[in-house]
């Protein structure tokens, strides 16, 4: 039991029907991967390669054409109850589109709070307090509004609301992509750092190879709707097997690079 | 190289001020929000006068007078007398009551219903969305006051029947406002983080959608009071709404106008002035509202 693997997607297929055309496009077609207990798994891939998709049906907001993700030992139906979301949550890659604008911090966090636990009245103060110290945001943000918040901290609250009710997974979704150079780093490490407090394990999905190479264990490449390969994080970056792979790393701009001669 | 770097866009020295937006009230209006406590002034007079009619009439709005017929303007008839004798202020003030208060009653079920019928039809999508659309469309396809007027036709006159006909013909704008607003959410990463989240589907309706698009309607509201009080005065003047006598604006400047030609302008000019003037009111609480519930994202 505790030898598999906390997520394992077998051959998930994801189609749509576009209208107007009336063709089915496929935007995920066969994708296996696995996250492990207190893994961070890393899923690259360029815009369109359908590593949003995957993302979304591996929390549940994309229903599958066929395949199976089994977490925790038990496949997910295709209609998720409540406790089979307690399970995994997601952050966004928008940070301003991902909170309520109209909601308060504390409003937020307690929505999840109350939806998912038994925690009631102080209870729920106290564990919204406990949250926002472990994303490192000060308490005094509970009362506002996002507005006036800035990306990274909006960020960090939804992080907080990821984990508002314990999860064992937590698929990010290009968390720091819309963010500053400057802030991306804080949040790549409280990921990090979350994983040694909370044991937390994360599919971290990202078109940044640099951060995917200081952060993941492991490493899923995503092409056209398949997972074309899966290394250890340091081979994949020193030998890629595949030639997508290959050209996706030069792809990395590198010191020493075409300006240096200049 | 160097050319490409002079037809850089400048940027206008003026473009904070265009940034504010491009409504036609000058900044220091704007920074104190004066147009909602213009417009609440305004309307907030007009509502003292309707709640305070019987102490602020000295003559009765309905008793007809014949021996003080068509008197001007006076210390006793403060805006003179109409072709019956009765006394203008009064029959305004009286009449604030009636038009006021089907236009605010006529305004909450189709403000609800739409709100209802967009938040739904917006989330939901799909083959529901078509459905209710649909049935959108159908009473669009009429024109408003035609529908309005046949629905009183059918239902006959008085204020229960025009709040009913007002009801069935205006919900869709709301419906349409709100589905709008609805859909535009709906593809806000909040809202699949809620649903991710799982949380029920009736809390994302009631907490994060009702909140995000209530603002909107709100605003579309006011005006629509506005609208309200021309059905209902257009209604009254073609003989069509408030039964006489009890005393209405529309119904006053319909009786009057015969009297315009004899240069008895008081029987109606003072129901339009009043008409105007709350429509103005409330047009400034709308823009202001607009203003004031306007939220950063």
């Amino acid at each position: 039991m505790s030898d598999d693997p906390l997520l394992r997607c077998s051959d998930v297929v994801v189609t749509f029907q576009q209208k107007q055309t009336r063709t089915t496009l496929t935007a995920v077609k066969s994708a296996s991967l696995e996250v492990g207990r207190g893994q961070i798994v890393g899923l690259v891939g360029e815009s369109g390669s359908g590593k949003s998709t995957l993302a979304r049906a591996v929390v549940g907001l994309q229903r599958i054409d066929s395949g199976s993700i089994v977490f925790d030992g038990k496949p997910f139906a295709a209609r998720r109850r409540r406790a089979d979301r307690r399970g995994v949550q997601m952050v966004f890659q928008d940070p301003y589109g991902s909170l309520d604008p109209r909601m308060t911090i504390s409003g937020t966090l307690t929505e999840m709070i109350r939806r998912h636990t038994a925690l009631r009245g102080s209870a729920v103060d106290k564990r919204c307090h406990e949250l926002m110290d472990m994303v490192r945001l000060p308490s005094s943000l509970l009362t506002s509004r996002p507005a006036g918040m800035s990306g990274g901290q909006r960020q960090r609250v939804a992080i907080a609301r990821a984990l508002s009710i314990s999860p064992k997974l937590l698929v990010a979704d290009e968390p720091v992509a819309a963010l500053d150079v400057s802030v991306q780093a804080g949040i790549v490490n409280l990921l990090a750092d979350l994983r040694e407090e909370v044991g937390l394990s994360i599919l971290f999905i990202s078109h940044d190879l640099s951060i995917v190479r200081t952060l993941c264990d492991r490493v899923n490449v995503i092409y056209r709707g398949e997972i074309v390969e899966e290394q250890p994080c340091a081979e994949l970056f020193a030998a890629p097997r595949d030639e997508y792979t290959k050209t996706l790393l030069a792809a990395i701009p590198r010191i020493g690079g075409p300006r240096a001669g200049r | 190289m160097t050319a490409s770097e002079t037809t850089l866009p400048v940027i206008p020295p003026s473009a904070e001020v265009d940034a504010r937006g491009t409504g036609w009230a000058p900044g220091w209006m704007r920074r104190h929000n004066l147009q909602l406590w213009i417009g609440g002034s305004m309307l907030g007079l007009m509502v003292l006068a309707a709640v305070f009619a019987p102490i602020l009439a000295q003559h009765s709005p309905t008793e007809p007078d014949a021996a003080h017929a068509l008197l001007g303007p006076s210390g006793d008839h403060l805006f003179g007398t109409d072709n019956l004798g009765r006394d203008i202020f009064a029959r305004v003030v009286y009449g604030a009551r009636s038009d006021l208060t089907i236009a605010v009653v006529a305004v909450i079920a189709p403000f609800v219903i739409g709100l209802v019928f967009g938040i739904v039809s917006g989330y939901f999508g799909g083959w529901i969305d078509t459905i209710m659309m649909r049935l959108a469309d159908i009473v669009t396809a009429f024109p408003f006051f035609i529908l309005v007027i046949a629905l009183v036709f059918v239902l006959g006159n008085g204020a229960w029947s025009i709040f009913v006909a007002i009801t069935c013909v205006s919900w869709v704008a709301y419906a349409r406002l709100v589905r709008g607003e609805a859909m535009v959410l709906r593809n806000k990463e909040f809202v699949a983080a809620c649903e991710a989240g799982g949380i029920s589907t009736s809390r994302i309706l009631l907490r994060h959608f009702a909140p995000n698009v209530v603002t909107q309607a709100i605003v579309y509201a006011m005006s629509d009071i506005v609208m309200n009080v021309g059905v209902i005065v257009t209604l009254s003047y073609f003989g069509l709404g408030i039964v006489p006598p009890t005393p209405d604006w529309g119904s006053m400047m319909s009786d009057g106008q015969q009297f315009l030609a004899g240069g008895y302008y008081g029987l109606t000019l003072f129901p339009a002035a009043a008409v105007i003037w709350v429509s103005l009111a409330l047009s400034f609480i709308g823009d202001g509202l607009a203003h004031a519930l306007r939220i950063e994202r």
